[in-house]
């Protein structure tokens, strides 16, 4: 294993940014950072300038173990840091394709399970951990267990290897209240007030992971992408695409909600030049976009172009959308299977309503002077990729269409009775958060 | 908004008299004293009285600080010092900080009810014991009053006793005196009503709503339960019952006396006097604050438009106060000042205005033409001219003497208001010149102000006078336009009676057969002369003021830059130009048009115009020359000859595209097209013609440096400077001015006809005046290789964004290249400094609501404006029309897009602009 190219981590400056929530940053907090937040903090020379270029992790003769990647951002990220001269390792519960390649070893396992853990990460020095429950809907208690139990498996685990650097990969959605965000920088992950059981889970993994910087020489950042879609990809591109044929997508409100997104290759590359970056950025968390923001109607009707679907056409006021969001996302689990058609997530929940009602863009100056990078691939370029591929690979359109939006609506109104007391019995959900939150808290 | 300056935190804002949290007390500022009264009405003479006053001198002195003076804030009724809280604050917090000692009267507040009927002298008394027994009459330091309400007759009670520490006068919403041939205001008379009296005021909490209720924008409720946690019942309540009968208006008031005599002595000590003022009060209306810059004429004051009662509630006075405070009372150099003296006052020797008129008293040539409705030819043949009425220079002269000492028997004073409604012709010539011969300043505000803004720019500048033609005079009756009022046309007595006429023009001219030239006094030329209007497209219309060196520098800078000599004939179809004519020695024409809408000038009636005195020049709008166009097919063969002979076309108001002027040169083929640029406060600044336009345009291809990238507006006129304040990356300027090509920032402008001051807005003119000797327009622009000005558009619209700042003109003009696409606006939407830009546009044809641009048109516009600008455009939306402001139907109120774009995109709704 080479020698890390730059300076050994000063005493306290890896609990620079750890969030307040957690004890004792304050006390060790070094001098330099008493003064405001923000431009002071980019020029300090001690941390390295924005724009200076040592301190940049070189990939050749290191090891990075990349948890997740049989997802598109996962392989992405695997492609990128093989290119940068990195070995590579991906580690899932399947297969993933990018292991194929030359250069990939693969080593299958759960996240959760400190043993399949400890295999993968034997001589890794560096991390980039995606591995996670991403929907729209779920029960509680496997978020917690996958997001917020996996990160800290991940984490100590890593710690007993020697692991050096680590990248948690988030989302902006750990700091998104439900109200709009325009124009903001990264503001502290907080799982209280964050929205839905992805984001709440998500940022209370953040606050673990960026706890643990700084120990035992580790060093730790989050990187948030924010909606990240490119060619093949299904969480995004094709649900919009798939929906839109169905007319089972539509608008909330006029679609003029703005929102930021990241092109794939823009948030693989982000995400491991933060890895190269990790002296600059470790402890942080930055917000990671295209910096491109666009009302939502408009990108998905790039989107349904691209992908050859007609975009939606109709549009439903945002409240009636969240109200009914709010009652699916009771009800779908309950639902006969045959009227769960596709891919097995509701047409809407009240998280997704609030994403496409609501304005989020951010400040993507911090981020870029941070990382010394800026996105590659913009959005127009990202839309002409986007198009040749579904050239390439058409989607299939056939109407599945038992659950149309008018139904969602019926839905919507026919269960709001029976929706209303369960929407409120959140109790057991606030419990299994604190009881998560305290072993966030045990860990440091 | 005073809530969001005050810092809330919570537990400490508590004082010991009450459980109702205080929002922007600190605690600390609460002390206690107890004083021995000399008040008359008490029965025992030194009987202590328990007193609470706000003072943030230990809090000053413990962080090792020396205030400069100290400010004795007085409350009215029914109030107490938490009115001030944050002035205590700001002041505390101030680089220069300054203690003040914010009073709670005896019987108000938390100070002790002594369940006597303090009257005015009892309180002036309470106020002297109180400042001696807290060292402030010994403390070596200046000190101002500051007060509201009924705080203010007290507090000059206090100064004229104090006259060796008193330094400086601030008054906010209040009265020095009632003149009682008006009756007192409504709200009052019901209060002081003896069967709603007391129960109104200590009854119950009523007088407190009310007064609370006067506050726009409205307290939080934490801040009105913190006004009324003194007032708590009945007898706490007293001293608010006792206040309202202690309103000394009839003369066998007891307290009445006291009144007269402090009210007489104001303007007896000339001391540093700012008045703050909420123009929104019903009760302390315009005519106090009229009644107190007859008291203290020098006085700087600043008008707060939509601000009611409770002022210091509203709006942020601290900030305004100290700025002053340290400007009059401390050592910091008065900008206001400074820049009069360094700002240009032209060359040569003072020529009044209306001098022409003198020298042509024996020219029997046309002077003032007005043109009739344009007849209709049926078979083809030249119509005859309709000339409603000509007036040579020979009658005009002798109207003007005539009509001037009319108005002066009258009892019109030099100095004195008048406001004109009339339209443009000969008449309002007539009374412009009159007017000004004698000193009167002529407050011209026109009708494209809507009747709301012209409603609130008449009351708010005072006129004594008002001259107007019947609907005028009608909307004058109805709207409560004030001043003494006389009928432009003539009028029967029943009609002069319902409308309130005093006089009518022509008996007036009827009364004077001859003129002795003595009788008429000379002007000053540093006195005022004019105040005219500004549209309003950016906030609510200001008036801004003119003196006679001003004006007559206008007109020779106009004079000077087109070559308009005497003898020259003009079609005045541009109000503010209207006026010049006579000024020049020029012949004006005035074409038949509805003058309250620009764009109904046709091209037949500005033919006529122009063939009725053979004139070689033409002031229009762009509104009136797009419709000219419009019509220009009606045009018969003699009138487009009249046309093909003028000479000069001049446009001001805001640019005309290059394309339209073009069409306009086929119209005028011999005349040289200009459009000057400038504002109300300075016009014009610059000029630019039709061939500078395009050699600019082909700069601007060619790459010539700063070429591009806004409106060409060409060069300075004659006698004007012109420079620009860099602009930083946060949106604001810094303080250098610099003329480098290519270098964008805010424009400022230095010029012998540059405005005098804005009316009654002393914080708007001394903005106005930071870079001292130069006017800050708010406009921004650059210069060029070739010293040519390119107008990007309003300081407060520029963008800011992670790239830097942009201004929003070229990103625009590049927007309506795009096929289908109307009048663009560019606003930016986002916290300052990571803004994002938005394109709101027009289509044609146009939608019928608003909506979000399809997605080719919007790659359409971002491409565009991508390529010619490199300004990342986000987001475009569409809708029906744009809002522009009404008198030049141009201006885009962007403040109102950029609300709107920003609303929509944050929730994703489009509601209705």
């Amino acid at each position: 294993m080479s020698e890390q190219n730059t300076s050994p981590s000063r005493p306290g400056a890896g609990r620079h940014r750890a969030p307040e929530q957690h004890g004792d940053a304050a006390a060790s907090r070094p001098e330099h950072d008493a003064g405001v937040p923000g431009a002071a903090r980019i020029a300090d020379p001690e941390r390295g300038g924005a724009t200076a270029t040592e301190g940049v992790l070189d990939g050749a003769g290191r090891t990075v173990l990349v948890t997740g990647a049989s997802g598109m951002l996962g392989g992405d990220v695997a492609r990128v840091l093989l290119a940068r001269n990195w070995r590579v390792r991906v580690f899932q519960r399947g297969h993933a394709a990018v292991a194929e390649r030359k250069g990939v070893d693969e080593v299958l396992g759960s996240i959760t399970d400190p043993e399949d853990v400890a295999r993968a990460l034997d001589g890794v020095d560096d991390v980039v951990h995606l591995a996670a429950k991403v929907s729209f809907t779920g029960d509680w208690d496997e978020f917690v267990r996958v997001n917020v139990t996996g990160t800290r498996v991940l984490l100590c685990q890593a710690q007993n290897a020697g692991v050096k650097n680590v990248v948690f990969v988030s989302s902006p959605s750990v700091a998104h209240a439900g109200v709009s965000i325009e124009g903001a920088g990264a503001e502290p992950a907080n799982p209280e007030t964050a929205r839905g059981n992805y984001a709440r889970s998500k940022a209370a993994a953040e606050l673990l992971a960026l706890s643990m910087d700084g120990q035992r020489d580790l060093k730790v950042a989050a990187v948030r992408p924010h909606i990240v879609w490119g060619p093949g990809d299904t969480q995004l591109v094709e649900r919009v695409a798939d929906r839109a044929a169905a007319g089972r997508m539509p608008n909330l409100d006029h679609g003029a909600a703005m929102i930021d997104t990241t092109y794939i290759d823009n948030a693989s590359e982000g995400i491991v030049r933060a890895l190269e970056r990790i002296d600059v950025v470790h402890g942080r968390a930055l917000v990671l976009t295209n910096g491109e923001p666009r009302p939502v109607g408009e990108l998905i009707a790039r989107m349904c172009r691209a992908t050859g679907s007609e975009a939606p056409t109709r549009s439903i006021p945002g409240g009636v959308a969240r109200l009914a969001g709010k009652v699916i996302e009771t009800v779908w689990p309950h639902l006969p299977a045959k009227l769960r058609q596709g891919d097995g997530e509701p047409p809407m929940t009240e998280f997704l309503a609030e994403q496409l009602s609501t304005a989020h863009w951010f400040d993507q100056r911090e981020t870029r002077e941070l990382l010394d990078w800026t996105p590659s691939v913009s959005l127009d370029e990202g839309f002409s990729r986007l198009a040749a591929y579904y050239q390439d690979h058409p989607r299939p359109h056939q109407r599945t269409g038992s659950v149309s939006l008018d139904r969602v609506e019926d839905v919507a109104d026919e269960q709001r009775a029976r929706a209303e007391p369960s929407s409120v019995a959140s109790d057991s959900e606030n419990s299994n958060l604190s009881t998560d939150l305290q072993s966030v808290r045990s860990v440091e | 908004m005073t809530a969001s300056t005050s810092p809330q935190r919570s537990g400490t804002d508590r004082l010991p008299f009450t459980d109702t949290p205080l929002p922007g007390v600190d605690p600390a500022w609460s002390t206690v004293l107890t004083v021995a009264s000399t008040a008359p009405v008490e029965p025992v003479a030194g009987r202590r009285r328990r007193w609470h006053v706000l003072d943030n001198g230990d809090a000053i002195a413990a962080s090792g600080r020396t205030p400069q003076g100290i400010v004795l804030a007085v409350h009215g009724n029914p109030t107490w010092s938490y009115l001030w809280r944050d002035v205590l604050r700001a002041a505390q917090e101030a680089e220069r900080p300054w203690r003040v000692v914010a009073v709670d009267q005896l019987d108000m507040g938390f100070s002790e009810r002594t369940g006597l009927f303090r009257r005015l002298t009892d309180r002036v008394q309470d106020l002297g014991d109180l400042t001696a027994a807290l060292g402030i009459d010994t403390a070596g330091l200046p000190v101002v009053t500051l007060a509201h309400d009924w705080g203010g007759l007290i507090s000059q009670g206090w100064a004229q006793e104090h006259p060796a520490i008193h330094a400086a006068t601030v008054l906010t919403n209040t009265a020095m005196h009632h003149d009682n041939a008006e009756p007192i205001p409504s709200a009052l008379r019901l209060a002081l009503n003896r069967a709603v009296h007391a129960p109104l005021t200590s009854g119950s909490t009523a007088f407190l709503d009310t007064t609370l209720a006067l506050c726009d924008p409205a307290p939080s409720k934490a801040v009105k339960r913190a006004y009324k946690a003194p007032y708590t019942s009945r007898e706490r309540r007293e001293g608010v019952e006792h206040f309202v009968a202690d309103i000394p208006a009839p003369e066998e008031h007891p307290s009445h006396a006291a009144y007269e005599r402090i009210a007489g002595r104001m303007s007896a000590r000339e001391v540093p006097t700012l008045l703050l003022w909420g123009t929104g009060d019903p009760v302390f209306q315009q005519r106090y604050l009229d009644d107190l810059l007859r008291r203290a004429p020098h006085a700087d004051v600043h008008r707060f438009e939509g601000a009611r009662h409770l002022l210091p509630e509203a709006r942020d006075i601290a900030t305004p106060l100290l700025t002053w405070l340290d400007e009059h009372v401390g050592d910091a150099e008065p900008v206001v000042a400074s820049h009069r003296e360094q700002r240009a006052r032209g060359r040569g020797e003072f020529v009044p205005f209306f001098a022409e008129l003198d020298a042509r008293r024996r020219d029997d040539s046309p002077a003032v033409v007005d043109m009739g409705p344009v007849a209709q030819t049926v078979d083809g043949s030249a119509p005859s001219l309709n000339v409603e009425r000509s007036v040579s220079w020979r009658q005009l002269s002798a109207d003007v003497d005539r009509l001037a000492v009319a108005l002066l028997r009258t009892g019109v004073r030099p100095g004195d208001r008048v406001n004109l409604m009339v339209p443009p012709g000969s008449l309002l010539t007539t009374l412009i010149y009159a007017c000004l011969r004698i000193g009167a300043v002529i407050v011209v505000a026109d009708q494209g102000l809507g009747r709301k803004g012209l409603t609130r720019a008449l009351r708010g500048s005072s006129p004594r006078w008002f001259i107007g033609i019947r609907k005028a005079l009608v909307g004058a009756r109805a709207l409560g336009w004030p001043g003494t009022r006389i009928a432009a046309d003539a009028m029967d007595p029943v009609s002069k009676k319902l409308l309130g006429v005093s006089h009518t023009v022509a008996e007036l001219m009827d009364s004077v057969t001859t003129v002795a030239p003595a009788e008429i006094p000379a002007v000053d030329p540093d006195a005022e002369a004019a105040v005219l209007f500004t549209s309003g497209s950016t906030g609510p219309a200001k008036g801004v003021v003119y003196t006679h060196r001003q004006m007559a520098g206008m007109r020779d800078t106009i004079r000077d830059t087109y070559g308009l000599r005497a003898g020259t004939g003009l079609v005045a179809g541009f109000a503010p130009f209207a006026l010049l004519g006579p000024a020049l020695g020029a012949a004006s024409v005035t074409p038949d048009m509805d003058v309250t809408s620009p764009k109904t000038l046709t091209a037949r009636a500005l033919a006529e115009a122009t063939m009725a005195i053979r004139a070689s020049a033409v002031f229009a709008s762009p509104a009136a020359i797009a419709n000219v166009l419009a019509t220009a097919t009606e045009l018969s063969p003699a009138e487009r000859d009249a046309l093909a002979r003028v000479d000069l076309m001049l446009s001001a108001g805001a640019p005309i595209p290059e394309e339209l002027l073009a069409r306009l040169q086929e119209l005028m083929p011999a005349a040289e097209l200009h459009t000057p640029y400038g504002m109300t406060e300075a016009l014009p600044l610059t000029d630019v013609s039709l061939d500078v336009i395009r050699a600019a345009r082909e700069d601007a291809q060619r790459g010539v440096e700063g070429a591009g990238r806004g409106v060409c507006v060409g060069t300075p006129v004659e006698g004007a400077q012109l420079g620009v304040l860099p602009l930083r990356a946060d949106g604001t300027v810094s303080s250098e001015i610099v003329s480098t090509p290519g270098v964008t920032g805010e424009i400022v402008a230095r010029a012998p006809h540059a405005k005098d001051h804005y009316d009654r807005l002393w914080i708007t003119e001394r903005a106005s005046d930071l870079t001292p000797g130069w006017h800050r327009t708010g406009d921004v622009g650059h210069f060029d290789a070739r010293e040519r000005l390119w107008y990007e558009g309003r300081l407060a619209h520029v963008i800011t964004m992670p790239s830097g700042p942009v201004s929003s003109v070229a990103a625009e003009h590049a927007a309506q290249t795009v096929p289908g696409v109307g009048r663009v606006a560019v606003v930016g939407v986002g916290p300052t400094g990571s803004q994002s830009a938005v394109a709101v546009i027009e289509t044609v044809p146009a939608a019928s609501k608003p909506a979000l641009a399809d997605a080719e048109l919007s790659e359409r516009i971002r491409a565009t404006v991508d390529f010619a600008t490199g300004v990342p455009v986000s987001a475009v939306l569409v809708i029906p029309e744009q809002p522009t402001d009404i008198r030049h139907n141009s201006k885009i109120d962007r403040a109102v897009l950029s609300d709107w774009a920003e609303r929509a995109l944050a929730t994703g709704k489009l509601s209705a602009l």
